[in-house]
């Protein structure tokens, strides 16, 4: 029952994954154009499918619940693999262009957020 | 002592699996003795993560951080794009598909104005320290939105390579920025329910970054926050070589 959770996952993967690239192909840039938003949305719907079905089994669903709880652990990996030396010593401009846009939209994140939020308590998870 | 590098290097993969739980483990420990938990520990470990990153490029003089190191070449594996790619698609798990859908419009706003102000501001910042033809000042410019989008336009409209290493450079220190300063301004900018996550990663992108730092404020945010950043970058490979491209030519002449 695991695997088929494993399974599950790897499935939407891929087919988020294909429909990005094709889609990349498409529009005619070499690249991913949102595979890995596909794949989430193709994982959410096959998730509302077997609950509807009540075939969700909680085993399939620690199969796949394992690997969101590695999320972390990978970041960690991921970010001690990143080229950080070259990022701190390529420069002022390096620095300034990379953090003055992020303080900018960080700041829009609340007035955005208002055009379909009205009543921020409904949202709450 | 040959032989045990041997080993380790063969069994690269479990030395990642073994090292960065260490890692997590003393974040951990420093997150609860250090900070009474107002720093999660995940952001520790990010953190220390760079630190590692740095050591290893430091003592290797290579660019993959600490995967350069052959003991700990597993790293490079473990946090490669697979791993990490699948991992993140694991966490919509549970996702509230009436919730996707109400921030709809409001991604989707989020997304285009991310990435034509993120260009903007990074093209203006560009021009102001000395570069002033349309190719480099857009390849920055791209590079401000994301490490990806930066290299694709770049090579797309045929800028130097130290320009397109400078734009690699700009979406990796906003990547780390995004990781260090997600869980700082969190509560200032009400990022505490899965629309305002939607909202912030589309107009942030980098979905390392946004992944990273909505992990350590609060993993429940990660798959929506990653979810609208992942379109970000799609969005951004799209418009720099093209329209803003053609936007810059015409301001600059």
């Amino acid at each position: 029952m695991l695997i088929r959770g494993v399974a599950l996952l790897a499935g939407c993967f891929i087919a988020g994954q294909l429909l990005g690239e094709t889609l990349g192909r498409l529009i005619h840039i070499n690249a991913n154009v949102g595979g890995v938003g596909f794949a989430m949305l193709l994982l959410v719907f096959a998730q509302n499918w077997f609950e509807k079905r009540d075939s969700l089994h909680p085993e399939m669903e620690s199969g796949i619940l394992f690997w969101s709880k590695m999320y972390i652990p990978v970041i960690v990996a991921m970010s001690a693999t990143q080229n950080v030396r070259v990022a701190l010593s390529s420069g002022l401009i390096a620095l300034a262009a990379g953090i003055i846009p992020v303080a900018i939209c960080l700041f829009l994140v609340p007035s955005i957020t208002r055009i379909s939020l009205k009543t921020p308590e409904e949202w709450s998870i | 002592m040959e032989y045990i590098t041997t080993l380790l290097a063969k069994n690269g993969l479990v030395v990642a699996f073994l090292s960065v739980g260490l890692i997590m483990y003393s974040s951990d420990f420093l997150s609860e003795k250090l900070t009474r938990k107002k720093i999660p520990g995940s952001a520790i470990a990010i953190f220390l993560g760079l630190v590692l990153a740095y050591i290893g490029g430091v003592v290797s003089g290579g660019s993959k951080g600490i995967a350069d190191i052959k003991e700990l070449s597993g790293f490079e594996l473990m946090g490669g794009a697979m791993f990490r790619d699948f991992a993140i698609v694991s966490t919509a798990m549970g996702v509230s598909f009436v919730v996707v859908r109400k921030t709809g419009l409001a991604g989707i706003i989020s997304l285009f104005v991310g990435v034509i102000l993120t260009f903007f501001t990074g093209a203006t910042i560009a021009y102001f320290m000395g570069y002033r033809d349309a190719i480099s000042i857009t390849t920055i410019g791209a590079g401000a939105c994301t490490f990806v989008v930066g290299p694709v336009t770049g090579a797309a409209i045929g800028a130097s390579s130290d320009v397109i290493a400078i734009s690699i450079a700009t979406g990796l220190v906003k990547s780390i920025a995004i990781t260090i300063c997600t869980p700082l301004v969190a509560r200032v900018i009400g990022l505490n329910n899965p629309a305002t996550a939607m909202v912030f990663g589309g107009l942030i992108g980098t979905t390392s970054g946004v992944a990273a730092g909505l992990a350590s404020t609060d993993p429940k945010l990660v798959p929506y926050g990653a979810m609208t950043a992942t379109f970000y970058t799609g969005l951004g490979c799209l418009l720099c070589p093209s329209i803003l491209y053609l936007l810059v030519k015409v301001i600059v002449g």
